[in-house]
């Protein structure tokens, strides 16, 4: 077996040190009820790396990917260009087969990225600090939430109807065990977002309101004002932002005076992976920093007073605290972290802006066409590169039909909410630079030919 | 004025109604450099052996409990800013918390300094 | 004859190093690298992008009035930075990583290739079912090839790693013990359990108690079972344990814990020592997680991704997260939300968005077909022998607490019993970054003082081995023989020992211009 170097001379010499007769010996503490004769029954031997490449090889085949077809899909994920430098620098062994910095002399390469990612996370969310990363967007922002009730010392959080369902219903999956009290509405198929339910709904119990930005629908909401109820009244305001690439152009929540900023990394050096892995950001005011969860990089000097850098606030994490740590994350998505930080570095911030607004301008031109086709019309005022159509019918099988035709047209709001009428008629068109004129033709034409 | 210990190795002054809390010398020895002690806010009500505050040092966090039964009515504010007091001062200037005993009976039942110092001497 | 015009007569020197410092700070190879927000700026960029066509904005008034503060580096730039960081970080790449618990084995390169292949990574995870058939095939084929090592009949393959993995089986516990109206509100834990157990047990609502372990360094089994009674939801097993020990005693645990009606979790962290010779299933186990990103060789990528899937009992498998892939007449299908009540009522519901962790699934199933069947029964049988191999060479020179209690599985458990007055566990660990390798991982368990934990995995030869033993032998008895050299170790790294109470009494955790800096003083 080629990943397998001991050979059997080794073995024999190897156990006759250790003492052992054979390795059954090794395994002595086992029941010998529970001890297997031979191989697992019911699955094959060992495989040559040729024939695992040709199975492999296809079931890749039996997809359709975002690159051979039309392609309009976002909804938490988005499909951005990622430069080949990227995967070429995550693909280096020093950083792809290396474990969590804890020994930091020999660490200094993940531990100086992280650093620096920490601080591009900060800046783009427009707050003092933030975090090494988390799983996704979608546990981060209940992370963000079960911090808010740690801060607040209350339990009941209000979630705006434009957070992503998905994210919703992780909130949702937890809180039934801890007891969380979530205010929650679905949104409706119109322009403007819920700001105004939110503003109403926050009260002397409310430990967070969590608002998307943009929206599922991808309507962009000022959260100024919630963010000063919400102090008002002694909450905090948590702002979620799946497509990071939004505030290339956007405001910072941060600025806005969200108090914890969430979400997805994806769109910026990941790539579409079938939803995983991502990389979750997290970042917040810093004195709330002792109540954040996961890893946390920072400064420092070694005993020659060189700068260097160490995993610190560990007191927080489940290693030391246990249970009474502030969330029981270990492994993050560091890797995923690298690709976001390189990608970042490469854009800087008049890449990041001018694609950004290349984002926007392609959405904008895709969305008045798009309200050309004959019985669809734009939901949204204001967007980034995401809006919503009404099909004037049920967008799903619109959405199939066209995937058989070969077109992947975007997210149909009957995937998301099956079985809300009101929204059956949603469709969700992320545009972003790798859509091209072309692309944007066929698919009205497309819809056009589904809804005549 | 007198000092009375636990087997945690948290001391207690009692100065009239008023308790003042830290922890002892070997305490601070064993954990190390302190990097962040977070103290009771004022108003709050203890029982004798509750949480009451928390040392840390870079890789252990240790709760201190309350000697004593009683309500804080200060946390030593100089230890935000400079959690090494602990380290330089345990038992003078590091104190964690000073609170009004509502049950001086509880003292009978901990340790003098030589007691203390007996006790120590056997870990 | 002609003059060697060139004047060039090599010398050798005098072989003795000068003192002081060079003129970058490099030393050689030894490449010192700036942040990018000293070396870059907020003009320039790597990447070319087509103009954006000219439109009206329609931000809803909330464009960008504020610069970010983004550095760029052109792309030379860029690799350069990045190359030049990598090179400060050990890897497995590199060399022995001997970091016990995290099974550190080859990463194989087919499945970086796999990983990247347009039908999986260029895939969006909302895409319409038809299109998606393949991946949902690698979802399905690594779910049985999960269920089938672990003799359990069902697995969630969404948690995105193992303390997520913990969160999921914890989750279904609660869940079923809802559903027979008896909820519980203790998780008992072993002492020496990955702090990730008590963590997850708080995380979910419940309070947590330390069951203590024997002498031997097993679970104390009178304990447990004096323990034990109607407010226990479960245990947290992990097996083989932390101490690097087999729980022979696992049968009668779980029998023991289900008679008083609580359920079995076991941390899988350890499966490498077992996969393929062993089944959970044949032990009693109700849930336990697979960290793909050990057992199953996916990178840890400096501090992950990984990857959690939870196999489960029958007892819990009708409460498994959504989405749940299933193989039907037509093809694959995807349970979410909206088709679980039709046989997946129980479910607690969802995890995470989407539906885990793709990029691990395609590379741990390239490694699980790569080795087969009796290709991963050899692993757990070199990853056993490997480490009873360094216990046994170095018992001599390294107190083994356990190594009377017989043989260890994957790692091997050594203590500071016996180093000089005044010397540690961390002075070994700094000593072996100087011999060139990673250090064990220190003062893990808790239940011995000072620990040391070595795993070797099955992916290192006996070469390698015979020269880490060499190494942790030599600095060893440097730590018995008070050599003070070693209290300032390492002297040949990229960096000396970094001052972490400094940095945790003021953190650091972002960049600031030294101007702002200063006057935040």
């Amino acid at each position: 077996m080629r990943y397998l170097p001991l050979t059997n001379e080794d073995r024999s010499a190897m156990l006759a040190r250790i003492g052992a007769a054979s390795i059954d010996d090794l395994f002595v503490d086992v029941p010998e009820s529970a001890r297997l004769s031979g191989p697992v029954a019911g699955l094959p031997n060992h495989a040559t790396e040729l024939a695992v490449e040709r199975h492999m090889g296809a079931l890749a085949k039996r997809n359709l990917s975002a690159g051979e077809a039309p392609f309009f899909l976002g909804c938490g994920a988005y499909r951005h260009h990622v430069p080949a430098s990227v995967d070429h620098l995550i693909q280096r062994g020093e950083f792809l087969t290396a474990y969590t910095p804890y020994q930091p002399e020999i660490a200094q390469g993940t531990l100086q990225m992280l650093f620096e990612f920490q601080t591009q996370v900060a800046r783009l969310y427009g707050c003092d600090v933030a975090n090494a990363s988390m799983y996704d967007g979608s546990t981060a922002c209940w992370e963000a939430i079960v911090m808010a009730r740690r801060v607040t010392r209350r339990n009941k959080a209000v979630l705006s109807a434009g957070l992503h369902p998905h994210y919703v219903s992780v909130a949702q999956t937890m809180a039934r065990f801890t007891g969380d009290v979530l205010e929650t509405a679905l949104p409706t198929l119109e322009a403007t977002t819920d700001a105004a339910r939110l503003l109403d709904a926050i009260d002397g119990e409310t430990s967070c309101v969590v608002v998307q930005y943009p929206d599922i629908l991808g309507r962009i909401g000022d959260l100024s004002e919630i963010a000063a109820r919400a102090h008002e009244k002694g909450a905090l305001l948590i702002a979620v932002v799946t497509e990071p690439v939004a505030l290339g152009a956007l405001r910072a929540p941060g600025e806005m005076g969200a108090d914890i900023v969430v979400g997805e990394g994806q769109g910026i050096g990941v790539g579409l992976q079938f939803g995983g892995p991502y990389v979750g950001l997290f970042a917040c005011k810093e004195r709330f920093v002792r109540q954040m969860p996961g890893r946390l990089c920072g400064e420092t000097v070694d005993a020659e007073g060189k700068r260097g850098f160490v995993l610190t606030l560990s007191t927080r994490e489940q290693h030391i605290r246990r249970e009474k740590a502030t969330s029981n994350i270990c492994t993050n998505s560091g890797l995923c972290a690298l690709a976001f930080s390189i990608h970042m570095t490469l854009l800087g911030e008049k890449g990041l802006r001018d694609l950004a607004m290349l984002n926007h301008g392609l959405a904008v031109k895709a969305a008045d066409r798009l309200a050309k086709v004959p019985g669809v019309a734009l939901i949204n005022d204001g967007f980034f590169n995401e809006f919503t159509l009404d099909l004037g019918r049920e967008a799903r099988p619109v959405v199939r039909s066209l995937a058989d035709r070969g077109i992947l047209a975007g997210v149909s709001l009957g995937r998301l909410y099956p079985g809300v009428a009101a929204l059956e008629r949603g469709l969700v068109v992320a545009v972003t630079e790798t859509s091209t004129a072309e692309d944007v033709e066929a698919l009205a034409a497309g819809l056009e030919e589904a809804l005549a | 004025m007198s000092r009375y210990f636990t087997e945690d190795h948290e001391w207690v002054d009692v100065d009239g109604e008023i308790g003042t809390v830290g922890i002892t010398d070997y305490a601070q020895s064993q954990l190390g450099d302190i990097v962040f002690v977070e103290v009771p806010a004022e108003g709050k009500q203890l029982a004798k052996g509750d949480d009451a505050a928390v040392v840390e040092s870079v890789k252990a966090a240790s709760d201190v409990y309350s000697p004593v039964s009683g309500t804080v009515v200060e946390g030593n504010a100089d230890l935000a800013d400079d959690p090494a007091l602990v380290n330089g001062s345990a038992e003078e200037d590091g104190w964690f918390f000073k609170l009004t005993l509502s049950d001086p009976s509880e003292l009978e039942g901990l340790m003098d300094e030589a007691a203390y110092a007996a006790f120590v001497a056997k870990l | 004859m002609t003059i060697n015009q060139s004047g060039w007569k090599p010398e050798m020197g005098d072989g003795n190093a000068p003192a002081g410092t060079t003129f970058t700070g490099n030393r050689g190879l030894m490449l010192e690298e700036a942040l990018i927000f000293e070396i870059g700026d907020s003009h320039t960029t790597g990447v070319d992008l087509d103009a954006a066509p000219a439109i009206a904005s329609r931000l809803s008034g909330l464009e960008r009035n504020r610069e970010i503060g983004l550095p760029g580096l052109s792309e030379p730039e860029t690799v350069r930075h990045y190359t030049r960081l990598s090179r400060q970080n050990y890897a497995i790449d590199l060399g022995l990583f001997p970091l016990g618990s995290c099974t550190m084995k080859h990463n194989p390169r087919l499945n970086e290739k796999v990983a990247r292949m347009a039908g999986f990574a260029d895939l969006h995870p909302l895409q319409t079912i038809d299109t998606v058939q393949g991946a949902l095939g690698v979802i399905h084929e690594l779910a049985h090839w999960l269920t089938t090592l672990t003799g359990m009949p069902a697995v969630a393959m969404s948690p995105k790693a193992g303390a997520h993995g913990e969160l999921c089986g914890l989750l279904a516990i609660r869940s079923a013990l809802e559903a027979r109206g008896d909820a519980r509100s203790v998780i008992l834990v072993p002492e020496s359990a990955h702090g990730t157990n008590p963590a997850t047990a708080a995380f979910c609502g419940y309070a947590v108690e330390n069951i203590p372990a024997t002498a031997e360094g097993r679970v104390d089994l009178a304990a447990l079972k004096a323990r034990l009674g109607p407010d226990v939801a479960a245990v947290m097993i992990t097996n083989p344990n932390t101490c690097g020990l087999f729980e022979r005693d696992m049968k009668a645990i779980a029998d023991a814990v289900h008679d008083a009606g609580a359920l079995v979790y076991c941390d899988g962290a350890n499966f490498n020592a077992i996969v393929g010779r062993v089944r959970p299933g044949d032990l009693g186990v109700d849930a336990m997680h697979i960290n793909l990103h050990k057992t199953f060789s996916t990178p840890h990528g400096g501090g992950g991704p990984g990857a959690g899937p939870v196999v489960f009992s029958e007892a819990l498998a009708p409460y498994a997260p959504l989405p749940i892939v299933e193989k039907a007449e037509d093809g694959y299908h995807l349970v979410e939300e909206e088709t679980a009540g039709e046989h997946h009522a129980d479910s607690f519901g969802r995890m995470v968005a989407f539906h885990g962790q793709m990029g691990m699934f395609t590379r741990a199933l390239a490694y699980i077909l790569s080795h087969g069947a009796d290709g991963l029964r050899q692993v757990s049988e070199d990853a056993v022998l490997n480490a009873n191999y360094v216990l046994r060479s170095l018992e001599d020179v390294l107190d083994a607490p356990f190594g009377p209690s017989g043989p260890c599985m994957h790692e091997a458990l050594f203590s500071d019993d016996g180093l000089a007055d005044g010397f540690t566990t961390l002075d070994v660990a700094k000593g072996l970054i100087d011999e060139g390798y990673h250090p064990m991982t220190m003062y893990f368990p808790l239940v011995v003082h000072g620990a040391m934990l070595v795993e070797p995995t099955e992916t290192e030869s006996k070469a390698a081995l015979d020269q880490f033993i060499g190494a942790l032998r030599s600095v060893a008895e440097r730590a018995k023989a008070g050599d003070e050299a070693l209290k300032s170790a390492p002297h040949f790294a990229p960096r000396r020992r970094l001052d972490e109470t400094a940095a945790a009494r003021k953190p650091v955790l972002v960049w600031k211009a030294p101007e702002v800096a200063e006057a935040a003083e």
